[in-house]
């Protein structure tokens, strides 16, 4: 088939950026969303020109690296899906793609679809981890949890970080790749002796990031490649509000 | 001849002996002493974590933009550890045994029996940081089994084990950047080792976003900077996994071991075109459930599920009969393409065969069936059950092969074939992890490990965290204790100057070639040379033809890449360049192993060295060895030999019949 690509260009932050228009042909419908990037990037280094830049590394969906927003949509338009999974069976012979970056101010772009989601780093290091040092663990066996919760818990930490979340989201948020990290660890009794200190931590560094605030639209749970479910906010507002209430100062 | 510095003693001391006698660092001590961790996948992330908590100053590098990405997240089907709680007769020694046979005689009896003592407290560790390992009812942890195995000691987290216990790591270092104990340099690709009087003590790194060269100092270095699957250009690998950290160590002086030991993993999605990018796994844990087939006739291209039963070969049962489906990968992945090239392959390229679920689907859902009291439950009921029961196993991986290939895999088998996938072969270390470069170690699939001449299923990610968790912890304070009154090296000191001077000079000539072609077209071309005469089966003389037509592409590749943009600003194309590069000597080097190794082991299939009936002959007289590689100049490298001992497992003939 043969397509219209119009991708954002920028040279790098400071740049102000623009869309380019590429047309691509004998795109194959067994090629996935990247491939066809690779084949217009081979295209554009032949002719002189310079490639796009885009974030991606395992190309099988769970690194969380790969991050376009096509046609309006993170990741583009198969549910649960990232963008190096997304295959071009999703286009017809004619059709016209638009590809931008993550946009938010947290995400500054760094160079045409490659945007810095350090941010999410930090926030993670706000207590998203039980502070257990290597040696201390009791057996594995010796707490019992319970096939729900354990079920549960995993559904949560399912998230692959990649931030279409916040690319999603009217506001920015990133309420929902919070709120799951939150949840993993409010869900597992290992998690429990930190659990006000996580929620109110977390969401702290959260805002200090610049990421705005939930109107709870959904759009970050419709959009995220792994579903992770919008429960998970409802849960952190509890675990935060408990934790505000909960502590002495 | 190479010393692996292997305690004395019986196998089953000989760890807790080390443990007990090692030298050890005070922690005022350790608060001046700093270590550079290069990678951080489950190896580099469990290393950097612990190391910190340890008290040690530590800086970690990835070329990623978060820690959380490196490939290590990929792993899918689990880990296994010897825990026993199936009760099924697992041990230590037994998971050593299966490791040792598994990889055909060719590790360590040492290294291999510390990794199967350390992986209980692995599990223990990963609960207690909160990765949510599957359960059963009763809340404990649920196992399932491997290739090659005959028990059940495999954790997992549906089919996303390795996200699940990386991410664990990963939260452990971020705690420990939250303290200020680890100094934390993502989208960083370090590109040579900066030695001082013989010992590693530093690295230069490109920020790749800056483009900028940095020079950094440690008292040790610490490299699991992960496989060289990618030398392939077709593999299961992520695309930015590459050998540089480990090729550039190399060339410092750290021998290289067992390169031509690559793991080519039986059930991969097939390729679909030139386009295709990158191969995608699919679990071994699949071939708990799906029978492998292809058509009894050749070129039979019937729909798959308009093939009665017994018109379809079960070729893995009928060779294999006591492991049947379940046989170490690089049997299955060989049997696989014997079928294909015999011309009983089957899709659009004939490359490829049946992995089919239909029989566990019917068995699972007899079994809910009954379960409900419904012995009686019409065929359509009880599929319907299986189904369910099939999805919660491994509806992940489903999902992701429907997506790549517009197919169900509920409905028709999948489409599968072997893909390269892990490296046994990697950097050479003794018993302390240490290369043969001081104060220059090698953890996790960066170092030519514990897996002999084939990794069983499900122990990388038990040998990364070994290694980071439990087994360099202690080590690296044996090497540290003698260095508390080594003062951090100034960072103008002329072997900085010197070290950083040829990367830039390496990275000046990419940029100054301007040539004709694509830094992908070079890698694609090396990736079919080694895919032809250097993958799953070899032979002399296609190996001898492999290594004039790299010399050739390499020197094409010198004379002929094109590198887009600028050298200091965000440029992908030259961060693959300088892998590429790599790749062009490595590559000769394993087809140089390969070469010179003529008998057949594990994942090394020598054409000239095979039983009658097809399969892998190994020569122990002759070959039982460790080949180590030092580096001598371009296209010169000399082999050395570490002797393989084996005290309490006698190399037999390797029968999975």
């Amino acid at each position: 088939m043969k397509l219209t690509l119009q991708v954002w260009r920028q040279q790098n932050s400071q740049d102000k950026g623009r869309f380019e228009a590429y047309q691509v042909s004998d795109v194959s419908e067994d090629m996935s969303f990247l491939e066809m990037f690779d084949v217009l990037n081979e295209r554009l280094i032949n002719e002189g020109k310079e490639p796009i830049a885009f974030d991606h590394d395992c190309r099988e969906g769970i690194c969380g690296m790969c991050s376009m927003y096509i046609n309006g949509r993170a990741h583009g338009p198969w549910e649960e899906t990232t963008t190096c999974q997304l295959h071009m069976r999703a286009y017809n012979d004619g059709d016209t793609i638009v590809v931008e970056p993550w946009r938010a101010a947290a995400f500054p772009v760094i160079k045409d679809l490659t945007v810095d989601r350090s941010a999410f780093d930090r926030i993670m290091q706000a207590g998203g981890y039980i502070s257990v040092n290597t040696g201390n663990a009791v057996d594995a066996n010796a707490i019992p949890i319970d096939k729900h919760d354990a079920d549960m818990a995993f559904a949560a930490a399912a998230c692959i970080g990649c931030g279409a979340c916040v690319a999603a989201c009217k506001n920015s948020s990133a309420m929902l790749f919070t709120s799951a990290k939150v949840s993993q660890l409010a869900l597992l009794p290992q998690g429990g002796p930190e659990r006000k200190e996580r929620a109110l931590d977390m969401v702290a560094q959260m805002d200090k990031e610049g990421f705005g605030s939930c109107t709870n639209t959904g759009a970050c749970e419709a959009e995220c490649p792994k579903g992770i479910s919008l429960a998970n906010i409802a849960r952190l507002n509890r675990e935060f509000i408990a934790a505000g209430f909960g502590t002495e100062d | 001849m190479l010393n692996a510095k292997i305690p004395a003693g019986p196998l089953e001391t000989k760890w807790s002996n080390y443990k007990s006698t090692v030298k050890l660092v005070n922690p005022a001590n350790k608060r001046k002493l700093e270590v550079i961790v290069v990678g951080t996948g489950l190896a580099g992330a469990s290393a950097a974590a612990s190391l910190a908590e340890l008290g040690y100053k530590v800086k970690a590098f990835c070329f990623q933009d978060s820690a959380r990405r490196a490939h290590s997240i990929a792993a899918q089907g689990g880990i296994n550890a010897a825990k026993n709680y199936q009760n099924d007769g697992d041990s230590v020694f037994r998971l050593f045994y299966d490791t040792v046979k598994g990889g055909d005689y060719r590790a360590r009896e040492g290294n291999v029996y510390r990794l199967a003592e350390v992986s209980a407290a692995i599990i223990d560790q990963c609960v207690a940081q909160g990765v949510p390992f599957a359960r059963e009812y009763g809340g404990l942890l649920s196992n399932r089994s491997f290739g090659g195995t005959q028990v059940q000691r495999t954790f997992y987290a549906a089919g996303q084990t390795g996200q699940q216990l990386l991410l664990g790591a990963y939260s452990a270092l971020q705690r420990q950047v939250a303290l200020g104990n680890v100094k934390m340099y993502s989208r960083h690709e370090m590109l040579d080792i900066v030695k001082v009087d013989g010992k590693a003590r530093g690295i230069i790194a490109r920020d790749l976003v800056s483009g900028k060269l940095e020079r950094h100092f440690g008292h040790a270095v610490l490299l699991c900077s992960g496989g060289y699957g990618n030398v392939f250009f077709l593999s299961t690998n992520a695309m930015g996994s590459n050998v540089t950290a480990a090729w550039k160590a190399h060339k410092r002086g750290a021998f290289f071991g067992n390169p031509c030991f690559t793991q080519i993993h039986p059930t991969c999605i097939p390729v679909s075109g030139d386009h295709q990018s990158k191969l995608t796994l699919m679990s071994e844990s699949l071939r708990n459930d799906g029978r492998i087939w292809v058509p009894k006739k050749k070129d039979d291209n019937r729909k798959a599920t308009d093939i009665p039963e017994e018109e379809r070969d079960y070729y893995l049962e009928r060779r294999y009969p006591a492991f049947g489906n379940l046989v170490p990968r690089d049997v299955a992945s060989r049997a696989a393409k014997e079928r294909c090239d015999e011309g009983y392959g089957v899709g659009a390229s004939k490359m490829a065969v049946y992995l089919d679920f239909a029989d566990a689907i019917v068995r699972y859902g007899k079994i809910e069936a009954s379960k409900k009291g419904d012995d009686h439950a019409v065929q359509e009921e009880v599929i319907k059950l299986g189904k369910g029961v099939v999805a919660e196993k491994y509806g992940n991986l489903f999902d992701m092969y429907a997506k790549i290939t517009g197919e169900n895999p509920y409905e028709t088998p999948m489409r599968i074939y072997p893909a390269v996938h892990y490296t046994m072969g990697g950097l050479w270390v003794d018993y302390e992890l240490m290369t043969t470069v001081p104060g220059l170690y090698a953890l996790g699939e960066a170092n030519f490990s514990d897996h002999g001449a084939n990794r069983l299923g499900a122990s990388a990610l038990m040998q990364g965290l070994a290694d980071g968790y439990f087994v360099i912890p202690y080590t690296v304070g044996n090497y540290l204790a003698d260095e508390i009154h080594t003062k951090p090296i100034p960072l103008d000191h002329p072997a900085f100057v010197e070290t950083e001077k040829g990367v830039q000079e390496q990275l000046d000539k990419l940029m100054g070639i301007q040539g004709k072609h694509s830094v992908d077209h070079f890698h694609k071309a090396l990736g079919k040379i080694m895919w032809d005469k250097c993958g799953m089966a070899r032979n002399e003389k296609g190996l001898q033809e492999a290594i004039k037509e790299i010399q050739v592409l390499r020197a094409e590749f010198w004379r002929d890449v094109r590198i887009p943009g600028k050298q200091h600003e965000f440029n992908p194309e030259l961060e693959k360049a300088g892998r590429v590069a790599d790749f062009l000597e490595l590559g000769e080097l394993m087809c140089m192993d390969a070469l010179q190794r003529r008998e057949s082991c594990g994942g090394h299939f020598r054409e000239e060295s095979q039983t009658e009936d097809g399969e892998a002959k190994r020569d122990d007289q002759q070959f039982s060895f460790v080949g180590a590689w030092e580096y001598k100049g371009p296209s010169s490298y000399e082999l050395h030999k570490e002797a393989l001992n084996f005290e309490v497992v006698h190399p037999s003939s390797r029968s999975y019949k």
